[in-house]
């Protein structure tokens, strides 16, 4: 098995003007996603949602400022990190994850251990 | 040793090469995906392949050309990858490989490689390779051009010039695309029942591209242009027989085959383009018209909803067994466009409609439906709209009309063959 991460892409405006019912519904399509990976095969090794990009403090070559590192209609907002056995099995569980108000990227992970 | 020996010898080093080039062209898809499924590392798999070429011309000119090129080839790059795998062993740990099927037998062992140039134990890997190839986790152009590369053999400089792009640019695209393939892990399999339409048409999709790069390119060396029709055409006669039951390869095939019939027609001595109904219909390829016909049948009788190659394939059937432009069966295409549109819907269908229609209704029909077409605006700068309004314009006498879109197609085409043959027709409306 492979390890992938899957970053949730998402317009922040869709939380900040949905109010509590969307983040509910949200929180219960995500507890939805967490079974559905095991039946897909695959399983999550970690995982979290940010805070909004409002939060975000940028660091480059020391020069601390205030805000995301790139300025983005859609920003990173949550990501898993999952075990598949392939790019088409990473894929399937990609598409069952929410993120109603965007997508989501599939990246795979490094393998650093030879390094 | 007298002359005539040197001579005879002299022969048969160019009977061999020649024998080495023809397996090249033929084979290199087939003994390239049987070696990766070993080295389950594609630019290995390929410097295995190019060794076993190179020995062909030695051993083939002291053995003889083998029965079976393709074998004996296969059995050559392939235990040239064992002997890599037994040297790098350490090395390739630390290397992401190709994903192999889940569904494998453990068949990449050694025991698996025949000794003796039978046929029957090697398993053709060319689907696992074509639909790697056409991932659609990989951009159109890098599977195009990883098609092109490692399913025909061609080198990266003759895709780049195919393409238009410099070969450093085609170099990086082909580059990019394999590390993404090892670093992604994209699996070397067939994708099973539920996926295979969406990858089924990503591949139909490169084909057809390929083709249709050759058959209509902008500009560039003929020859580059037909050496592509013809790589279309042998990539989709590989598909065709690896998935004899799928209707959609055998109607990229058909079609493939009956446009390509017209390839000397398409435009006179001094290259100024001919269409349809001027092209001189004794000089299409009748049999490969023919060929294309029956797989034309066979992919509509399969049962199911045709699919959008296959109803191509047969709107090019009926225009390749008309005995004249006139004598078009032009209802019968109407309605194949009909269920075209169904199993495709697009603008550029409906514009194609349209000429039928003028065809079996009358130029007005026609140029109501193309209103509809124009107001829509998915067309817009599509340069065959005006052209075929400015067309039926004139077939009704509104010259004027005709002459301002004529014009306005004029300004929006390229192609210098297209560009002239509607300066022809301003000339005509404006007399």
């Amino acid at each position: 098995m492979a390890q992938y991460a899957i970053l949730i892409y998402e317009a922040e405006s869709g939380y900040a003007n949905g109010g509590p019912e969307v983040w509910k519904e949200v929180g219960e399509a995500h507890t939805r996603f967490a079974q559905q990976v095991g039946e897909h095969g695959s399983k999550i090794i970690g995982g979290d949602a940010l805070e909004p990009t409002a939060t975000a403090t940028s660091v480059r070559a020391d020069v601390v400022t205030d805000g995301p590192f790139a300025e983005t209609k859609e920003a990173l907002g949550g990501f898993y990190l999952i075990e598949a056995r392939d790019l088409d099995h990473a894929i399937e569980i990609a598409k069952l994850c929410p993120a109603r108000f965007g997508g989501v990227e599939v990246r795979p992970i490094m393998d650093t251990s030879g390094m | 040793m007298n002359s005539d020996s040197t001579a005879a010898s002299a022969r048969d080093r160019n009977a061999i090469r020649a024998a080495v080039a023809e397996a090249h062209r033929r084979e290199w898809g087939f003994v390239l995906a049987a070696t990766a499924r070993i080295t389950r590392d594609l630019d290995a798999a390929e410097e295995c392949v190019q060794d076993a070429y190179v020995a062909a011309l030695d051993a083939w000119a002291k053995q003889g050309v083998p029965r079976n090129p393709a074998a004996w080839l296969t059995t050559a790059a392939r235990h040239r990858a064992l002997d890599g795998l037994r040297r790098d062993r350490t090395l390739r740990s630390k290397l992401p490989l190709l994903v192999p099927d889940q569904l494998d037998e453990p068949e990449a062992g050694e025991a698996g490689v025949g000794e003796t140039g039978d046929d029957s134990g090697i398993a053709d890997d060319r689907l696992r390779l074509i639909f790697t190839c056409c991932h659609p986790a990989l951009a159109r152009e890098a599977q195009v051009a990883l098609t092109l590369r490692l399913v025909c053999g061609l080198s990266t400089g003759d895709i780049a010039r195919a393409f238009l792009v410099t070969e450093p640019t085609m170099a990086a695209r082909v580059t990019r695309a394999k590390k993404k393939i090892s670093a992604a892990r994209i699996a070397y399999r067939v994708p099973d029942v539920a996926e295979l339409p969406d990858r089924l048409d990503a591949v139909l999709t490169v084909m057809h591209l390929v083709f249709t790069t050759g058959h209509t390119a902008p500009s560039g060396p003929a020859l580059v242009r037909d050496d592509l029709v013809d790589r279309a055409i042998s990539l989709a006669r590989v598909l065709r027989q690896l998935m004899p039951d799928e209707p959609e390869a055998a109607g990229l095939l058909a079609l493939m085959l009956i446009t390509d019939a017209r390839r000397r027609t398409r435009t006179d001595a001094a290259g100024n383009l001919l269409l349809l109904e001027q092209q001189d219909r004794s000089q299409w390829d009748t049999a490969q018209i023919g060929e294309g016909a029956k797989l034309v049948t066979e992919a509509l009788r399969c049962g199911g909803r045709p699919g959008r190659f296959a109803l191509q394939a047969a709107i090019a059937a009926v225009h390749g067994e008309a005995p004249s432009y006139a004598a078009t069966d032009w209802p019968q295409l109407l309605m194949l466009y009909d269920r075209l549109l169904v199993a495709w819907p697009s603008p550029v269908v409906e514009l194609n409609r349209a000429v039928v229609t003028s065809m079996v209704s009358g130029p007005q029909a026609a140029l109501d439906d193309l209103a509809r077409l124009e107001a829509d605006g998915r067309l817009d700068g599509y340069h065959y709209l005006p052209a075929a309004k400015a067309d039926l314009l004139r077939q009704l006498g509104r010259r004027a009309e005709a002459l301002r879109a004529y014009q306005a197609a004029h300004e929006l085409t390229e192609n210098p063959a297209e560009r002239a043959f509607l300066g022809r027709r301003i000339a005509e409306v404006s007399g």
